[in-house]
């Protein structure tokens, strides 16, 4: 039977079936634990009171869960295109670019109010700029966007070797990083933040860009939701035929709808760059370009989805962290391997479990009808 | 001769670091002709890779770790058309899923069974596909340049990089020559047609993902147990996606894939050689341009500037049968 065409109540749709996607990717994640010979439960405690437990954990959780929005929020503005933005990774990466450049350039000169505000567009803008490349060739060569992004994320990684190796390195050091920028130019830590309120905190990597981060999903919210330009990217996004019926030119669309989520992805450098490292180093990006497929998938593509995506990438994260510090047979890279089970089974697996879903729904609603009778 | 033995070095080390991609390319060219996008070749390969590691290190043996590279590689083929070919999900994501999952369980298997921060053991020779001389490599030394040709060049690799040649030209003769092949490719193009002409279109196209994550199997074995001695933790370093740049490259065919692929691998090759190396005109060229070089050519590519890649046209629409 085919159950596609069946409707179900909403809360069944957006509530009930990603979480029971969860469910079955964590499901899986606890066997490769067996498997490995660790006790799940025992490592979920772990992992809850790593992220949790003490005030400097939360701070490691929220930094990490910043960077998630960011790129989440990338993937979601291009899927409401219709387009899949598999470059998040190579846009942060040359975002970074952005924001070290202009730093190297003018942070002796400039005071930190106009620094900060300089270097989140220097990063916006390089994103956009790295992600415009592939958007013009989809729109006007029909070259196609996630091969292309794929591509682009291999020539920004060789691009930045080349780069710090080569060009920015600071003089007379072995290891490829710039000079630390003047600290006019650092975005302030929260714990440096708070305490201008008096109220005393751990040190951590959490800075000011977490408010930043929460802003930018009230300006996607705004952006899809509350503008023509939203309207317009949504309506190519379902029918290119329709939206061209319409008057929406798609070729612009597909150029604009890039452009803001490269430069999304390009203020992971905002929180990484410019809060937390200071001076521009390889691989700051860490993956978290990929990671935002992830989180748009779970969070179904809507701002306050992403979110709470991202707050579990970020428990997952800094508890995985926690986890193979207390337990040597478990190493970080279970966070991917999880990653990489949510990906499939709240992505590429989303409907799977709907026909099961229907069938208890209908038997349940026959039972209802049949009642009363 | 001194440079023509430095060439002929250049161009056996371009048959060494091709034949995984030329491999993967034929995966992908299997799985890609059916309709299936296939971008998860680069985690097909790792996990093929590190099973073909673990087992070799494990059996002592190179035949068993090519059978669970193999297995590994169907098994993730599989994964990938449950969900792509039966629960018509999103095969860009789907190919994802595969790669992240295969960059960390790789990762944590490998620590938590051998516990050397994700290698697996050094490995024997018995255990590995060593370079095999071919018949009179020695005696056509005295042919002046076509002998030491065949002896550099030709002769002197392991098993699977011959495995990989005659990939080539099964594939070829699968894809073209025989009744299987032009039902893959009809299935890639239009299948609705084939669906109407009484053939299933999820049977080929499992087919398809089954033949692709076999090779993409032999692909990743070569890496762990032929190429080195050992698997290392994201050993494969985006050759996955290579092959994906040369399989378009080549246009979806066999021949012109491997030729895109021995390029890309004498790339590779040369930028080893040109190193710190002072070139007259351009001075030294940077090792990241070289490197970045396939990629930057697939996109010129693809955007059409130099010829054009069609893909097969029903490629990554899932097909429903009823409506």
């Amino acid at each position: 039977m085919n159950t596609s065409s069946i409707a179900l109540p909403a809360w069944m749709e957006i509530g009930l079936i990603p979480v029971l996607n969860i469910i079955m990717a964590l499901f899986f994640a606890g066997l490769i634990m067996l498997a490995i010979g660790v006790n799940p439960l025992q490592a979920v405690g772990i992992m809850i009171n790593g992220a949790f437990g003490y005030d400097e954990a939360i701070g490691y959780t929220l930094y990490y869960t910043t960077n998630f929005i960011f790129t989440g929020l990338a993937v979601a503005v291009a899927f409401h295109a219709s387009l899949f933005n598999i470059g998040g990774e190579g846009q942060a990466y040359i975002g970074g670019l952005g924001v070290g450049l202009v730093f190297l350039l003018l942070d002796k000169y400039l005071p930190a109010v106009l620094l900060i505000p300089i270097g989140i567009m220097a990063a916006g803008l390089f994103g956009a700029a790295w992600a415009f490349i592939p958007a013009w060739l989809q729109a006007h060569r029909g070259s196609h966007i996630v091969i292309t992004t794929i591509m682009f994320n291999f020539i920004a990684a060789s691009i930045m070797v080349y780069l710090l190796v080569n060009v920015l390195i600071k003089p007379g050091q072995m290891s490829p990083e710039s000079r630390v920028f003047d600290e006019s130019a650092w975005l302030p830590f929260m714990h440096e933040f708070l305490g201008w309120f008096g109220v005393v905190v751990t040190r951590t990597p959490l800075n000011l860009s977490l408010f930043f981060a929460l802003f930018c999903c009230f300006g996607v919210w705004i952006y899809i939701w509350r503008t023509r330009w939203g309207y317009e990217l949504r309506t190519a996004g379902h029918s290119e035929h329709a939206a061209r019926y319409a008057g929406i030119k798609p070729k612009t669309v597909v150029i604009s709808a890039m452009c803001v989520s490269g430069a999304l992805a390009g203020f992971v450098a905002v929180n990484e760059i410019m809060g937390v490292h200071h001076r521009l180093l390889l691989n700051f990006t860490a993956g978290y370009g990929f990671t935002g497929i992830a989180v748009s998938l779970m969070g179904r593509n809507h701002p306050v989805g992403i979110i709470m995506a991202s707050l579990l990438f970020g428990v997952l994260y800094q508890g995985g962290a926690e986890l193979a510090f207390e337990i040597p047979k478990i190493t970080r890279e279970m966070v991917v391997a999880i990653q990489g089970l949510i990906i499939l089974f709240s992505g590429a697996l989303a409907l799977m479990l709907r026909p099961w879903v229907v069938k208890v729904y209908l038997k349940f609603k026959s039972a209802d009808t049949l009642a009363p009778a | 001769m001194d440079t023509l033995a430095s060439l002929f070095a250049i161009l056996d080390a371009t048959l060494r670091v091709s034949a995984p991609l030329i491999l993967a390319a034929m995966a992908g060219l299997y799985s890609e002709r059916s309709g299936i996008v296939d971008i998860s070749l680069e985690g097909k390969m790792l996990a093929s890779a590190f099973a073909a590691g673990a087992v070799a290190a494990l059996s002592g043996s190179a035949w068993p770790a090519l059978g669970a590279g193999i297995m590994v590689g169907i098994a993730l083929g599989l994964v990938h058309g449950f969900a792509c070919i039966t629960h018509r999900g999103n095969q860009v994501v789907s190919g994802l899923a595969i790669n992240i999952l295969a960059s960390g369980l790789t990762v944590v298997l490998g620590i938590a069974w051998f516990s050397q921060g994700g290698q697996t053991p050094s490995l024997a020779s018995e255990a590995r596909f060593m370079p095999l001389e071919l018949p009179f490599a020695d005696a056509a030394q005295v042919i002046p340049i076509i002998g030491p040709f065949y002896h550099d060049v030709i002769s002197g690799h392991n098993f699977l990089v011959y495995v990989a040649w005659l990939a080539v030209l099964a594939t070829w003769w699968v894809v073209y020559r025989t009744r299987f092949g032009l039902r893959l490719r009809a299935v890639g193009e239009n299948p609705l047609a084939v669906d109407t002409a009484g053939l299933s279109v999820s049977g080929l196209r499992y087919r398809a993902v089954i033949i692709c994550g076999a090779l993409a199997g032999v692909a990743g074995t070569y890496l762990s147990i032929a190429q080195n001695a050992a698997f290392v933790r994201e050993m494969t370093a985006g050759q996955g996606y290579i092959a994906l740049a040369a399989l378009i490259f080549g246009k979806w065919k066999p021949l012109p894939a491997m030729l895109a692929c021995l390029m890309f691998g004498f790339l590779d090759a040369l930028a080893i050689r040109l190193q710190g190396v002072e070139l007259p005109l351009i001075g030294e060229v940077p090792v990241q341009a070289i490197q970045a070089l396939p990629y930057v050519l697939t996109v010129i590519l693809l955007a059409g500037f130099i010829g054009r890649a069609i893909a097969p046209k029903a490629v990554g629409i899932p097909y429903l049968k009823e409506r």
